[in-house]
């Protein structure tokens, strides 16, 4: 009950006031047969000091202090110890929606700074505030490309993180929108030829992975062409938003669907993470999510509204573009805070260690005999190789040197065999990298 | 300042620009370790994709980030400020040892892939919030995967959707009522259903004989919020229910307004088959300036094997994992697991409170409510007079005669030390004004909040023009959102670029 400001003495006056003897008389309106006559059963009070050991222990089960080469749309970066500091100011984490703006601009403004960065970041004109995470992100662009061309199918590559394709399925089924899945070619890219064949003047949208799953840097270029000769829009998913350090931003996208967890957002099992959605000006009004715009007071002093919400589900109910309402403006603000943090010339040379990193890991995992598969295309941070060995074995045996080996990929594309994806990023270190290049040679 | 104000007063804010303007190259707020392997030619590794430049990204120190990012927190209201009554959303308080623990390393560091060996502890967590939630609830299963409560609206839809075609029919409605949230109909679309508005009666609940009329074979379900956003329990809830059942249809319940039942009454227990829940409101997770948010769906029995994939299990060697074979699930509604780090919030926010304060947090939500209607109920049109629960509507058709809307009555109740209410909804009442005080403010705070609207409602009378004009005591006035809207400026850029444009 430490959460609760009233003493006893508190209640029963407000009662008297309202006039009714005790508190149950205000649940009168429930049914009397579905009122509760005993406790939840769920624990006791906890102490608070008895809550921290409570999840001290669960953390520990979790195992803690293991090097990691897992990615696969979550990185593990290094966050700097100012964002912490900063969102947990009360006055940012337990504040909502800026709706009233003239007590919310420190959110405002913080927004718009934020979707300044992402379009500088992605080539983009317009950014919105953030949506769930880059799965629901990369739906919700698929659909937005439907109301924009006004056609219905959709394409998607394979090479596209497996779980937002599945997350697509699930948006898309009762929506009328046929997906068709467009294979990777042999280096690892989407199959060109295939995506040719497959878009045609019914086609809205193609929605392609750079880096894509494996790793490689698609060539937006050659697939914007194809794409756009039929009249359709190209959305690009971007996992890794780090890369944009030193990866040319997709100029040629119309639609960019990002995932910023890489941008100071804990791994956190998972989540929250943060989903931002760019476009080009002529788009905006088919966006969904949160925007937030300039404009002034009486006084003609600057200031930031919530604007374009006609688009919103407050508004238009079920013709709206989306029903999002909450999305991951605390997230977006962590997000915020390490693109500042970073910026200009700080992305760029974080990007170029995770290059280099990566770079000399699969050099030392081919000097130890495994495969570089896909080794003809330029790759950022991630990359597959192919194993002798089924990988669980070679991660069995890191784990027990407290390092978690790269994601096994038969699973998700059993045609590669003994395929795994691993990641390094400017935490990687050279001892973990020589160690694992040890195990994946066996 | 008027002397009337008492909760509130001016003081010193200090002026701050965007951060792009306080960029210039050379200055740095980062420093990377050396690298310990050898660097790599960016041009020769990445080729023709290999990026020059960031353009107009910042360049600053870390105290001007610091600086910065802080003066911009001084200029919003938040629930550590003081009371944030707006309707709807629950912004209760958000204890800090929530904060603390999410933060533990084994948990904030976590991969969502990491071997089911090393991710016992978040799974133990996951199972444990479901097993509690389910018992909050009275449902029979859970899901925590969606990311809000809309998404939970989603999740909820698409399992309603799925089990009914399981019976050979998806059919071809949502009933809605007029007093429901935007994102009922929003979501009733995203799943392929057409929306079917469902009329209020004269006490704000759902009109009996019109949902009978108009529940048909081609309504798959109807989505209601209990208590309703006027802030009435459905006291008829267990015949709407029934109404639905016996044409096969289903009850979702928008969770929404879970703050006014946790611990005195189960929806499993009065008929809803389905639900979601918003950590952020009911579980007091922090709202974060707009997110992240947490939309866990329960469901009876029957709904269960359509649950996203995949669910916690507890293994033949009792340790605990993920099962990913699922035939009939409706798939992911999210990559991997959900909003984990709220998961632990609300987990700590339960442990802290065990059956007895979950009980009394709700007794207090109801309590403050009526509290505020009592003393409020005679300067302000209350159009329902249906017992209140964990908010109370007014509507500002007093004010009106004076030309003062909800609206403006909101930008006053800034200028008296508040955050305002819900302005304009529910859609049911005309110029409403939708106040959920939460169980988080205390005696005097209601009192201060009371006294304010009461110096309202007689400046309305006495010189309205006053509110017309307020906040006066912000950093900034009312701000123009017609220009805002209608010429979009939604990024800065350089002085130079908007000159040549």
């Amino acid at each position: 009950m430490r959460y609760l400001p009233k003493s006893p003495s508190d209640r029963e006056a407000m009662l008297s006031d309202i006039g009714v003897k005790s508190v149950d008389a205000l649940f009168a309106a429930i049914p009397e047969e579905y009122r509760l006559t005993g406790d939840l059963s769920i624990p006791r009070c906890y102490a608070e000091s008895e809550i921290v050991e409570f999840f001290r222990d669960r953390a520990a089960e979790n195992g803690q202090g293991y090097a990691t080469f897992l990615g696969a749309g979550a990185y593990s970066h290094y966050r700097p110890v100012v964002i912490d500091s900063l969102v947990s100011r009360g006055e940012f984490f337990t504040a909502y929606t800026p709706y009233q703006p003239e007590i919310a601009q420190g959110t405002l403004q913080s927004i718009f700074e934020f979707q300044t960065m992402v379009c500088e970041l992605t080539g983009m004109d317009v950014a919105n505030a953030s949506m769930y995470d880059g799965s629901t992100g990369a739906a919700e662009a698929l659909m937005m490309a439907v109301r924009i061309t006004g056609r219905h199918k959709s394409v998607i590559a394979s090479s596209v993180h497996p779980e937002y394709r599945e997350v697509i399925a699930t948006y898309v089924r009762h929506q009328a929108m046929p997906l068709t899945t467009v294979g990777y070619g042999q280096n690892g890219r989407i199959d060109l030829e295939a995506l040719d064949k497959v878009v045609d003047n019914e086609t809205a949208g193609v929605l392609i992975q750079s880096p894509n799953f494996f790793g490689i840097i698609e060539d937006v270029a050659a697939i914007a062409d194809i794409v756009h000769k039929r009249g359709a829009l190209l959305i690009v998913s971007i996992p890794e938003a780090v890369s944009l350090g030193i990866v040319k931003p997709p100029a040629q996208a119309d639609i960019v669907s990002m995932e910023a967890q890489s941008f100071g957002v804990p791994l956190g099992f998972g989540g929250p993470y943060c989903g931002v959605m760019a476009t080009r000006d002529k788009y905006v009004r088919q966006m969904p999510g949160r925007l937030v715009g300039e404009t002034t007071d009486r006084n003609g002093k600057r200031g930031f509204v919530l604007t374009l919400s006609t688009r919103e589900q407050h508004i238009r109910r079920e013709k709206a573009t989306s029903n999002i309402c909450t999305n991951q403006a605390l997230v977006a603000l962590m997000c915020n805070i390490f693109m500042t943090i970073y910026g200009r010339e700080g992305l760029k040379e974080l990007a170029e260690q995770n290059l280099a990193k990566a770079h000399y890991a699969a050099d030392q995992f081919k000097k130890s005999g495994a495969k570089l598969l896909f080794d003809a295309v330029p790759f950022f941070n991630e990359f597959v190789i192919q194993t002798g060995e089924d990988p669980p074995g070679i991660n069995d045996r890191l784990l027990a040197q407290k390092i978690v080996g790269g994601l096994a990929l038969k699973k998700f594309y059993p045609e590669l065999g003994n395929a795994s994806l691993w990641c390094c990023t400017e935490t990687t270190t050279r001892a973990a990298i020589d160690a694992a290049a040890k195990e994946v040679a066996r | 300042m008027n002397s009337k104000i008492k909760k509130a007063t001016t003081h010193i804010s200090q002026n701050e620009g965007l951060i792009f303007e306080k960029s210039s190259p050379g200055k740095k707020a980062y420093k990377l370790p050396p690298l310990d392997v050898p660097a790599v030619d960016a041009e020769s590794v990445l080729g023709k994709v290999a990026r020059e430049d960031l353009g107009q990204m910042p360049e600053v120190s870390e105290i001007e980030i610091i600086r910065h990012f802080t003066r911009l927190s001084t200029w919003n209201y938040a629930v550590d400020h003081g009371m944030y009554p707006l309707g709807s959303c629950t912004m209760k308080y958000n204890a800090r040892v929530n904060e603390t623990v999410a933060r533990l390393p084994g948990l904030a560091e976590a991969h969502p892939y990491q071997p089911e060996k090393v991710s016992q502890g978040a799974l133990r967590i996951i199972k444990m919030l479901s097993e509690q939630l389910i018992e909050i609830t009275g449902m029979d299963a859970i899901t925590l995967q969606p990311a809000a409560g809309a998404h939970g609206e989603m999740t909820g839809i698409l399992l309603v959707r799925a089990y009914l075609e399981s019976q050979g029919n998806p059919r071809k409605k949502i009933l809605v009522p007029d007093s429901a949230h935007g994102t009922n109909p929003a979501t009733a679309a995203m799943c392929g259903y057409g929306v079917e508005n469902l009329r209020s009666n004269s006490a704000g609940m759902v009109d009996l004989a019109a949902l009978e009329a108009q529940v048909t074979e081609d309504v798959a379900a109807l989505m209601l919020t209990n208590p309703n956003t006027l802030g009435v329990f459905e006291q008829e809830i267990h015949k709407i229910a029934d109404v639905l059942h016996a044409k096969g249809a289903l009850l979702y319940m928008d969770g929404a307004n879970m703050n006014a039942l946790v611990g005195k009454v189960r929806p499993g227990d009065f008929g809803a088959d389905v639900m979601h829940l918003n950590l952020h409101k009911t579980f007091s997770t922090p709202h974060g300036g707009g997110g992240p948010g947490s939309g866990p769906v329960a469901c009876k029995k029957i709904l269960e094997p359509f649950l996203p994939t995949p669910v916690v299990v507890t293994k033949a060697d009792g340790t605990l994992g993920f099962n990913y074979d699922r035939p009939q699930s409706i798939g992911r509604v999210r990559i991997y697991f959900g909003n984990f780090g709220m998961f632990v919030r609300a987990l700590a926010y339960i442990m802290a409170n065990g059956p007895e304060g979950l009980r009394q947090t709700t007794e207090d939500a109801v309590l403050n409510a009526n509290y505020l209607r009592k003393h409020l109920e005679s300067l302000y049109e209350l159009p329902y007079d249906t017992p209140t629960m964990h908010e109370v509507v007014f509507s500002d058709r007093i004010q009106t005669r004076k030309g003062i809307k909800t609206g403006d009555i909101a930008k006053r109740l800034i200028d008296y030390g508040f955050h305002p209410y819900t302005v304009s909804f529910p859609l049911v009442v005309p110029g409403a004004l939708m106040i959920e005080p939460t169980e988080s403010e205390s005696k005097e705070e209601l009192d201060q909040f009371i006294d304010a609207m009461k110096q309202i409602a007689r400046e309305a009378e006495e010189s309205p023009e006053v509110i017309a004009d307020a906040p006066y005591h912000t950093r900034l006035t009312r701000l123009d959102e017609t220009a805002a809207a209608r010429k979009p400026v939604l990024r800065w850029k350089p002085q130079a670029e908007l000159v040549t444009k």
